[in-house]
């Protein structure tokens, strides 16, 4: 008995310390800034997607609530106690039977019906005037070609707020799966096939997101952020990308010298910039990211560094520990090249 | 296999080794069903490569039918085995073993001349499908050869009774089992072909 | 052990050794599958603590990227592989023979044969450790990264050799329990008459033979693919990236079910015995587990809905997947009615029991909602997937397991394990597992993608990544309880005699731990639970009435499994002296076996 008691009181507290945490857990994901959260999309396919969540969400709370304080009062209410009887030995009964699976068959059916409308809405089919942008998946970054506009940029996407947007999405290596938690779920992005997202984000702002499946070493550096833009915004966005560099800036002495590093040719290995990454005008690279307007983005390595001098110093002198696995080489720059590169690096605007 | 198992008593009454035995052609139905939907799904899909328009039909249909009388001649060994007859157990159970062989031959001739025609594992999806599904069936036609000959072995040492009809038997089940495999793929690859 | 009491008198060492080596007697196989997959379950956690103390916090760099991916590559493939499956393989192999009143199973050699290779392949995988090569792909492997252009290491072939190894075991053990189950049940057990344990592991083991040629096919086109410059996963070639993914997934599906269904079969003889009320709607439960496996087939395209296979597609696997929640609901309620109006004894059996059902709902009910297909796309590849499946896994299989263990422990041994111990290691584990657990559902709805060795501050999950670091530590302190319950009741030994829970079902009616005969006279069956029935069973005599004749030792199937692991080592090496090697110990193992003097 004075075991079962302690046990009791155990139960009581283990039933405190659940309702404590998932206090915890609510009040933690309603509040605060959650920059890649599915819980706040902000883009109608988010919308769509969340409803659902919550219709089900509340059904599985509901089945949840009833299921699991039946079994606490079984357990409470037919604990052996001294001089509890001998139960009556029941085998079952085909009326029970039969209400028990009817019950659930009841609540699939309000969540299969939402379900069912909501796959039919979210295929990634667009609007005729929606902007189309193609997404590439690369080990570790993500590359966007607007094609309407001749733009070639990685890591931020860049979208009006109010516009339909169509993402038409491959990938140049393994699986990747692109996911922006507030504009709505993620959509696997597969060498040889051409997947879709479509949405048209109504609120301004930078949203982050990252790859979901995995894809290789440095899985957890490919991420993302979706910048939406106001109209006006992207448009000058667009403009500036679409200018030659070169046009926009004169070079001082440190950026002229950084450019000729960037374009000489180092053996072995040919572990030149130019090998793989573009700037208009300068080089052609196509292996990593164009750099075009590298200086006009929020980051740099795929997203994990922010695009300032020290974070592009960092990387370019030891790209392998920020990035394990990445395909951009560690290849021995003086410090002197790197600041020289660096300062050119940061006239790409 | 143990003698005494054979007298047991078993709840269905089936003898354990051959219940074993069709629930393992069973486990094999899937094998083979998972390589035959692959070769479907890749059908006309490889991008370079010799295509399906090398498969000899006429040659294939003899080296099906040296299969199928294969099977005939396994019936027979079983029926030998079953009424004792030593001579024609061995005869037929050779026979099988024979045709078995055979086939084989006109594999490894069909492998060595679609080689030389440019069509290898590498080649194509068209290559890979065709030569690891047909490899896998010819992989099991030449261990059913082998259980085949330990069978003649026992037979030579006459230790192949009537009483041990029933490992003729689990060899049967599996040679015609191999052999049904071969009918399908041989339609679903050489007939069907696109 | 009695058995090897019974036949060489006070062995030595050696002895000792080689007569576990050379055992064929199913108890004793129980025995090595469960110590075997004990150990690996250990390995498998300490696995999943590294990977926990790793994402204790942001930015964390206790491990390398690229040992972090080995880890939870081999967490997964350990778990599912190497620890669940013949965890419950102990139980199917120590169990069923006794609860069908038969002395063995049909194939006792095969049976032996099926631990060794399940020993080897297990061995083999993990040796690629000492070799910095662990499988770096994932559990479930996705091509076209498998591939040697993007995986050129030894770790992906490691992963394919020891999982192909692994599918010989699986598929020898189901057929030889389906066999024995279906053959070799005592006079008068009527199917319908099988204890629900073992109605499940009959119906694990036909999901087993009809799943797992299916990946030894996915995994047959990876090996050639890489070894041999095939093109079945090379988009280069036209190949599609999606084959690997159904043929994995439409053996990946039933794989759960081949996981949760033993433990489902333990808990419904749980319950029962310790509410002393027979299970409410028997018939029912069994043929839910039966729809649940042919279900199960019939789901798979549910773990690719991020794919874009079409809304008709997604529709359908979505209505399929939801049917399942039926029948496994049924069995919830039939558990709930068999205790209702019961005697509740709240043994440590019975308490993993309870905690099995209170966290399979949160499991089933998450997985409900990954079944729409909408939904998932903001969830899948997700932490939410993974609280998902550890509430599925954990919470549902392991407790399931752990209840088995504490239940069929005396009837194993012959003595009991320590209440007080099995209780505190349930409610470390209870609360361990919620708190590691229960927050992964909200890491993952506010974006912490799953399968990533770091992550930022700024998703703002840092202090509930760390509420998961401590829960799963705190499970790992509730096995090391576990541990020393069985190190302690050892040298407490309070004998169990033979039905120490008052149960119902066969296995209960002989000593325990049972002599290696198990039944001195077969005993004729007269209803479903021969210990609590009114009609009185004909008494089984406690002394044999004349010799019994039991198969003896062979060492046959470990050298075949020895050949197989030979084989693979050379597949490995890409050697052909050593996988030819393999071949002849393979098939010289397989014809000494197949014309060796074998009594039984």
């Amino acid at each position: 008995m004075d075991i079962t008691l302690r046990h009791e009181r155990g139960r009581r507290r283990l039933g405190a310390l659940l309702g404590v945490m998932l206090a915890g857990s609510v009040v933690a994901a309603c509040g605060g800034d959650y920059p890649q959260s599915t819980l706040h999309p902000t883009a109608d396919f988010g919308y769509q997607v969340d409803s659902l969540f919550r219709t089900i969400f509340w059904w599985a709370v509901a089945v949840f609530v009833i299921v699991e304080t039946m079994l606490m009062y079984v357990i409470v209410k037919y604990r052996e106690r001294p001089g509890s009887p001998d139960p009556r030995r029941i085998h079952g009964s085909t009326l029970l039977e039969v209400a028990w699976t009817l019950a659930p068959a009841v609540v699939l059916v309000f969540i299969a019906v939402p379900t069912i409308r909501t796959i039919m809405n979210v295929t990634g089919d667009a609007p005729e005037d929606a902007l189309v942008i193609d997404v590439v998946g690369h080990q570790w970054w993500w590359e966007y070609r607007y094609q309407d506009f001749g733009v070639t940029t990685a890591t931020d996407l860049h979208v009006p707020q109010g516009q339909p947007v169509q993402l038409r999405m491959t990938s140049a290596d393994v699986i990747h799966s692109f996911w922006v938690p507030k504009i709505g779920g993620k959509r696997d992005v597969m060498p040889g096939r051409t997947t879709f997202i479509a949405f048209t984000p109504d609120s301004v702002g930078a949203y982050y997101g990252q790859c979901a499946e995995f894809c290789g070493e440095s899985h957890a550096h490919m991420r993302l952020r979706l910048m939406v833009d106001p109209p006006d915004d992207f448009d000058t966005w667009v403009r500036g990308q679409q200018a030659a560099p070169s046009e926009a800036v004169t070079l001082d002495a440190d950026a002229q010298r950084g450019r000729e590093a960037f374009a000489a040719v180092r053996t072995p290995g040919n572990h030149s910039c130019l090998a793989c990454h573009a700037v208009e005008g300068l080089a052609f690279g196509a292996l990593g990211p164009n750099l075009t307007h590298l200086a006009s983005r929020s980051s740099i390595a795929g997203g994990i560094l922010p695009m300032d001098a020290d974070a592009l110093t960092r990387w370019l002198r030891d790209p392998l520990t920020i990035k394990p696995g990445s395909l951009m080489p560690d290849i021995d720059l003086t410090e002197d090249e790197i600041s020289t590169l660096v300062a050119y690096l940061l006239t790409l605007r | 296999m143990s003698e005494a198992a054979v007298a047991h008593h078993t709840s269905t009454g089936l003898d354990s080794r051959k219940m074993a035995f069709w629930t393992f052609i069973g486990s094999e139905c899937l094998l083979f069903g998972s390589l035959i939907s692959t070769y479907l799904v890749y059908q006309g899909r490889s991008v370079s490569g010799p295509t399906t328009d090398i498969l000899n039909i006429p040659l294939t249909s003899i080296s099906t039918f040296v299969l199928l009388m294969s099977s005939l001649a396994m019936v027979l060994a079983l029926a030998a085995v079953t009424r004792g007859d030593a001579l024609w157990s061995r005869v037929w159970l050779a026979t099988t073993a024979l045709l078995g062989s055979g086939f084989l031959g006109f594999q490894a001739y069909e492998f060595t001349h679609f080689v030389h025609e440019g069509l290898t594992l590498q080649t194509s999806l068209f290559g890979s499908t065709f030569f690891v599904l047909t490899g896998f069936h010819g992989g099991h036609v030449f261990v059913g050869v082998l259980w085949l000959l330990t069978l003649l072995v026992r037979s030579f040492q006459r230790k192949l009774g009537p009483d041990k009809s029933l490992q003729v038997e689990l060899a049967g089940l599996y040679w015609h089992f191999v052999d049904v495999v071969w009918i399908v793929i041989f339609t679903v690859v050489y007939l069907l072909r696109q | 052990m009695a058995t090897a009491a019974l036949t060489v008198d006070a062995p030595g060492f050696g002895s000792r050794v080689w007569s576990w080596i050379t055992t064929t007697d199913h108890k004793r196989i129980g025995i090595l599958y469960g110590v075997t997959a004990f150990v690996f379950f250990l390995l498998g956690g300490l696995e999943a603590l590294v990977i926990r103390a790793q994402l204790a916090q942001s930015s964390a760099d206790l491990v390398s990227a690229d040992f972090y991916n080995q880890l939870f590559t081999m967490h997964g493939t350990t778990m599912v592989f190497l620890a669940i499956m013949p965890l419950s393989a102990a139980f199917f192999n120590y169990i069923v023979p006794l609860q069908i009143g038969a002395r063995d199973v049909a194939f006792p050699r095969l049976n032996a044969f099926s631990y060794w290779v399940f020993l080897l392949g297990g061995l083999l995988m993990n040796a690629s450790f000492f070799f910095g090569a662990a499988p770096n792909g994932g559990w479930f492997g996705y091509a076209n990264l498998t591939s040697t252009q993007y995986s050129p290491g030894l770790n992906i072939d490691f992963w394919v050799l020891g999982l192909q190894i692994l599918g010989v075991a699986s598929i020898a053990a189901g057929i030889n329990f389906l066999v024995t189950i279906i053959n070799l049940r005592a006079p008068g057990m009527r199917m319908m008459r099988l204890p629900v344990f073992t109605w499940m592991t009959l119906v694990t083991q036909f999901i087993v033979v009809t799943a797992f040629p299916v990946i030894t096919v996915a995994l047959v086109f990876l090996m050639f693919d890489r070894t041999f410059g095939t093109t079945f996963y090379s988009v280069a070639a036209g190949g599609d990236v999606l084959l690997w993914q159904h043929l994995f997934w439409l053996f990946g599906h039933p794989e759960v079910y081949i996981l949760i269904l033993p433990a489902m079969g333990m808990v419904s003889e749980v319950i029962p015995t310790f509410s002393r009320k027979p299970l409410f709607g028997y018939a029912v439960i069994v043929y839910s587990g039966l729809l649940i496996a042919i279900l199960g087939w019939g789901v798979w395209a549910h773990h690719m809905f991020a794919v874009g296979m079409g809304p008709v597609a997604d529709a359908v696997f979505s209505s399929t997947t939801m049917l399942i929640a039926i029948p496994t609901g049924v069995k919830i309620f039939n558990w709930l009615a068999t205790m209702w109006g019961g005697k509740l004894s709240l043994k440590t059996p019975m308490l993993f029991s309870l905690g099995f059902i209170a966290m399979f709902v949160v499991g089933g009910l998450s997985g409900v909602m990954h079944s729409s297909a909408a939904a998932d796309l903001q969830q899948t590849d997700s932490y939410f997937v993974v609280a998902h499946i550890h509430y599925v896994l954990y919470g549902g299989a392991i407790q399931g397991i752990f209840s088995g263990i504490y239940y069929w422990w005396p009837k194993m041994t012959g003595w009991m394990l320590n209440e007080r111990l099995g209780k505190t290691h349930f409610w470390l584990s209870f609360i361990g597992l919620n708190l590691a657990f229960f927050p992964m559902h909200f890491i993952g709805l506010l974006g912490m993608p799953r399968r990533i060795y770091t992550y930022d501050a700024v998703l703002g999950v840092d202090a509930m990544n760390f509420m998961s670091t401590v829960g799963a530590f705190i499970i790992g302190l509730s096995t090391i309880v576990f541990v020393v319950n069985v190190w302690y009741s050892r040298r407490e030994r309070i004998e169990a005699g033979m039905d120490p829970w008052g149960a119902a079902t066969l296995e209960w009616s002989i000593p325990s731990p049972p002599p290696n005969y198990n039944f001195t006279a077969i005993p004729e069956v007269v209803s479903r639970l021969p210990q609590w029935s009114d009609t009185e069973m004909k008494a089984i005599p406690t002394e044999p009435e004349g010799e019994i004749h039991m198969p003896g030792g062979s060492y046959w199937p470990a050298v075949s499994a020895v050949g197989i692991l030979v084989l693979a080592v050379g597949a490995l090496l890409e050697s052909l002296a050593f996988a030819l090697g393999g071949a002849v110990v393979l098939v010289v193992g397989i014809y000494a076996w197949a014309f060796e003097p074998f009594e039984m």
